[in-house]
């Protein structure tokens, strides 16, 4: 793929997530998708650039703002939207919504929503991976609220002692919620952290998505070679609010507005058009075939179908023999 | 053969070493040490660090790890070293280890076997000695299993293992040294049932773990007085074999249970219900409980004995529900 076809492709994952979730916030309001509902808005390049340097085979942890791993992962956008309604079409068979999205055909764990709770589960699928002799890596996204909780400090130790494939991807947007990093934490410099655990760490700009993939694939590839885990600071920016029921009074609007000022769709797009790479009918072009996704999802989901009642109990444990003599017995 | 407890374990960790490849045991001390309660003692050199894996003290992480690993193909054995240790990983055991099956719609499962210390009596004071079984036994998702005897601390965890779903064993800590034969051949055993350890016609008396030695002698004690109580041993915590406790109270129409768990919100206040929801009918006299007090377990024997549920008050509760005549 040349340089220019790269940009174009790159620009149309991100512009996915940004229109999938700006249809996800007016189904909100619809009441179409009800529960948390957080979007990622703002912070696409981070998903979009990172995720393009890993190999099917790899496995993926990530969080409750995760629908943009999700897409960005190549989990169809139908079988997401379905899953933001609850239906059983959705990729999770609609009981996770949109905080716990999974697919095993992408090695998606989860849409893990207790802050720092993946971290030790990529650790472990880092660790079965380096037991049975895999080449892969397992990437684990987490944000900087993750970084005060002890499963962060444990999970980081851990891997850079046994020297486990694992990639960790700190999406700093600079709020844990509603609590501004430097309020949290008592050192900033996030990279610090994970350089006490002796390993490689840097902070790269999550504004822009060439700079996420570049650094991405050299410490994916660097992990991959049996080096042990790397570490990665994104630095981003959310520009919604936390969840659906956030008044934002922890932040200036001035501020935000200075990030918005970095949106990595806006900047990517100017570069690809003063390059020429892109003129105004080919962006248009995106834009329309995004929206045509995005529609074909919603009316999937529409489409979709509730679980039936019966269901309820399917699968909390798995349906064998012996359970089932068990739970018959004692109804 | 002769042998105890933790040797009847230790044999069960190194079948499942030698007959899995996916199966390694890891946790705090279970390698060089030798495992907190000596039960891998030696095992780091028949099957080498890779599967005999020491942890730094992160019970979230390692438990945690042991998910990823589940998840990841392989067949994780992770020893905490005790209940109370294990409240820091609860938020794996919990959120992840127990939901993912059916959060992912039954894409995912997690085949982790987790074992753990459990209960009181060898004065270890409030932080080491608390039989929070009870408190796993709520959460749907987990099946919590409570071996009492050789054969059980000898076979579940083959069974624990072939399970596709998490599965907790608690092994009481004065068991460890408990001394008894088991055949040659004994191997795995079902981890669904209760059992009944002893037969009798007069009272059930329901218990497991760390109390089923002490009920069997109450239940010894309750002959010499005339009294024939049957025993039950649950065995599996979660899910509750209902149908074998109901089956035992609709024979002796009495029932007690015996529970090293506090009354308050309590395995044995679920058994209770079970029995009064299905059994009802069939009762001559008021359910009743021997339970731990409600108090922290204190250091001192005295105080610590006094705490716990002993076989001269399992006789008595026993004696007062056969002096309630129809």
């Amino acid at each position: 793929m040349n340089t220019r076809e790269h940009g174009l492709r790159l620009l149309h994952e991100m512009l996915r997530i940004r229109r999938f979730e700006e249809k996800c916030a007016e189904l909100y309001s619809a009441g179409k998708i009800r529960g948390f509902l957080h979007l990622y808005i703002g912070e696409e390049a981070v998903a979009v650039g990172a995720m393009q340097t890993l190999r099917p085979d790899d496995a993926i942890v990530a969080t409750y703002r995760e629908h943009g791993h999700a897409l960005a992962r190549g989990i169809p956008m139908d079988r997401l939207m379905a899953e933001m309604y609850g239906k059983q079409e959705g990729c999770s068979r609609g009981r996770g919504g949109s905080m716990h999205i999974f697919d095993v055909r992408t090695r998606f764990y989860g849409g893990n929503a207790i802050v720092g709770g993946g971290l030790p589960v990529a650790v472990g699928l880092a660790l079965a991976d380096k037991l049975q002799q895999r080449p892969h890596v397992t990437a684990c996204f987490f944000g900087d609220g993750a970084v005060a909780e002890g499963e962060f400090h444990e999970s980081l130790n851990l891997a850079a002692l046994w020297k486990l494939p694992v990639l960790f991807l700190c999406e700093n947007n600079l709020y844990a919620m509603g609590t501004r990093l430097d309020r949290a934490q008592s050192q900033t410099d996030l990279t610090l952290k994970a350089r006490s655990y002796l390993m490689p760490a840097d902070a790269v700009d999550g504004m822009d998505v060439e700079a996420v993939g570049a650094a991405t694939g050299r410490a994916a590839a660097a992990v991959r070679g049996g080096e042990g885990p790397a570490f990665l600071e994104l630095r981003t920016y959310r520009f919604r609010a936390h969840s659906m029921f956030d008044a934002e009074l922890y932040r200036d609007k001035a501020e935000v507005e200075r990030w918005k000022a970095r949106d990595p769709i806006a900047t990517l797009t100017a570069a690809l058009t003063s390059s020429g790479a892109a003129t105004d009918p080919l962006l248009a072009a995106i834009e329309t075939s995004v929206a045509d996704e995005v529609d074909r999802a919603v009316q999937f989901a529409e489409a979709g179908t509730w679980e039936p009642v019966d269901d309820l109990v399917k699968d909390v444990c798995a349906p064998h023999d012996r359970a089932r003599s068990s739970s018959e017995r004692a109804a | 053969m002769t042998t105890t407890y933790r040797e009847a374990i230790r044999t069960a960790l190194r079948e499942a070493l030698t007959k899995d490849p996916r199966v390694f045991l890891m946790g705090e001390d279970v390698g060089k040490y030798g495992g907190s309660y000596a039960v891998s003692k030696g095992l780091l050199d028949e099957f080498g660090p890779d599967r005999i894996r020491d942890t730094p003290l992160s019970e979230s992480t390692f438990v945690g790890a042991g998910i990823g690993a589940a998840l990841g193909g392989l067949r994780p054995i992770v020893e905490v070293m005790t209940v109370n240790f294990s409240l820091l990983a609860l938020d794996q055991i919990v959120n992840n280890a127990a939901t993912i099956r059916h959060m992912s719609g039954g894409q995912f499962n997690v085949p982790i076997v987790i074992r753990m210390a459990t209960g009181a009596g060898r004065q270890l004071a409030a932080q080491h000695a608390h039989s929070l079984e009870g408190w796993y036994a709520h959460i749907p998702g987990l099946r919590i299993v409570a071996p009492a005897t050789l054969e059980d601390a000898r076979g579940m965890l083959w069974t624990a293992l072939q399970d596709p779903d998490p599965v907790l064993i608690f092994e009481h800590q004065t068991l460890y040294n408990m001394e008894g034969t088991l055949p040659d051949a004994a191997g795995p055993v079902d981890i669904d049932c209760a059992a009944v350890r002893r037969e009798g016609r007069d009272v059930s008396l329901i218990t497991y773990g760390g109390t089923l030695q002490k009920t069997l002698q109450a239940a010894e004690t309750l002959a010499s007085a005339g009294v024939d109580a049957e025993v039950i041993d649950l065995r599996t915590l979660r899910p509750l074999d209902t149908a074998t406790i109901v089956a035992s109270v609709r024979k002796t129409h009495r029932a007690l249970v015996v529970d090293e768990g506090w009354k308050s919100g309590s395995l044995s206040a679920e058994i209770m219900a079970r029995i009064v929801e299905q059994a009802f009918y069939d009762l001559d006299a008021p359910l009743a409980r021997v339970c731990t007090a409600e108090v922290p377990i204190p250091y001192p024997k005295h105080l610590e004995d006094a705490a716990l549920p002993q076989p001269p008050a399992i006789v008595a509760a026993a004696r007062e529900l056969v002096a309630h005549r129809v």
